[in-house]
């Protein structure tokens, strides 16, 4: 460092810019990626809601972004089923 | 055609309500017909800055939830025969704002002006979110600074995913408006400058307006910053920005205080 340093203030408009890129970058896709998954999950709950009675809250939908891959976990919190379930003729009474 | 133009930011504090104004009153004086809507509800001001606070009979909430009827609400501006202001509430909150009810009111205002200019609240909460709802073209102000940015990239992703305009798959009409700048601070690399702002939010630049004591000035006087002192740098940027909202052509120039020949010399061109 020399005399002339203690003088000359370091420029930070580029300091702000760097840091500015980097963020944006990572929010960019954090606010597009939150609203995927509210989409995905309204309309996942629309195709189990046509078959099983579900509410909001028990479905579930997750992104986990690694190095390599990405997975999309949907965790569906199932009701007891027996009283929706279709009802079938026995088979003993289709066989005959 | 009427255009419905918003005026956003996230960030409060940066100029949404002076560039409201002076937006405003540019472009009445220049023969079109013009109405500032205040869409702060409960901190209105832009009836303080255009110098109208003792004007305000019925507001906003009154038209929107059918308590008066529109001209009624209305407030001519005693120094361009064009430009009218339809405050907001101070006494009532958000809530008070019913979608079909704004929906409403910027049709009928529509029918009335060439251009209905909307001052959006900060933040992007409700009362943002119903200033940009139905706009076709929205001028995002930003100080050359971290916070004022990041804010500015998140309205426009809102922009893109809120508005009528983008929920039918159209695009809505973005533009940059640079406020507080210091040509001086940026050519030092003291401040970001234009072509960083504009590198980092990628919309097109509607014009950069310089920091001036001017803009204080008008607003302790009540008059838009182009009807005050339309002379100063920060009236002529503006000028210029309302021309380029007209569709002309412009060249983008921070225009320096006149002082003589020598900042006739040193009139610098940017972007």
């Amino acid at each position: 460092m020399n005399l002339l340093d203690l003088f000359r203030k370091k420029p930070s408009a580029p300091v702000a810019r760097e840091r500015l890129q980097v963020l944006l970058a990572h929010e960019r896709g954090a606010h597009g990626q939150s609203e995927l998954l509210a989409k995905l999950q309204e309309e996942i709950l629309q195709v189990i809601a046509k078959h099983i009675k579900v509410s909001k809250e028990q479905v579930h939908i997750k992104v986990d972004r690694a190095d390599e891959i990405a997975t999309l976990e949907i965790d569906v919190e199932m009701p007891d089923l027996s009283p929706l379930a279709p009802s079938r003729p026995p088979l003993a009474s289709a066989r005959s | 055609m009427a255009k419905v133009l918003v005026v956003t930011s996230g960030k409060g504090g940066v100029g949404k309500t002076t560039s409201t104004a002076a937006l405003g009153a540019a472009l009445a004086q220049s023969g079109e017909n013009v109405v500032v809507v205040d869409f702060d509800v409960g901190l209105r001001n832009l009836d303080l800055i255009m110098g109208a606070e003792r004007r305000v009979v019925y507001d906003l909430i009154n038209v929107v939830q059918g308590d008066a009827k529109l001209n009624q609400a209305l407030i001519r501006d005693k120094r361009v025969e064009t430009l009218s202001l339809l405050p907001a509430s101070q006494t009532r909150d958000k809530d008070a704002l019913s979608e079909e009810g704004v929906e409403r009111v910027i049709a009928d205002l529509r029918e009335k002006f060439d251009w209905v200019i909307c001052d959006s609240p900060a933040g992007i909460e409700k009362g943002a979110l119903l200033a940009m709802r139905h706009a076709d073209v929205a001028v995002v102000v930003t100080n050359p600074e971290v916070s004022s940015v990041r804010d500015s990239d998140r309205i426009i992703g809102m922009l893109d995913s809120k508005t009528v305009k983008a929920e039918k798959g159209e695009r809505i009409e973005k533009h940059l408006l640079l406020t507080r700048y210091d040509p001086a601070r940026a050519a030092r690399s003291e401040m970001l400058k234009t072509d960083d702002v504009l590198e980092i939010l990628s919309i097109p630049l509607l014009g950069i307006i310089p920091e001036s004591e001017e803009v204080l000035r008008a607003s302790n006087i009540g008059a838009p910053v182009t009807l005050n002192s339309p002379a100063s740098t920060a009236a002529r940027a503006y000028f210029d920005a309302a021309r380029r909202l007209k569709g002309e052509k412009v060249e983008i120039v921070v225009p320096l205080q006149r002082t003589g020949i020598i900042g006739k010399l040193f009139g610098r061109r940017v972007a």
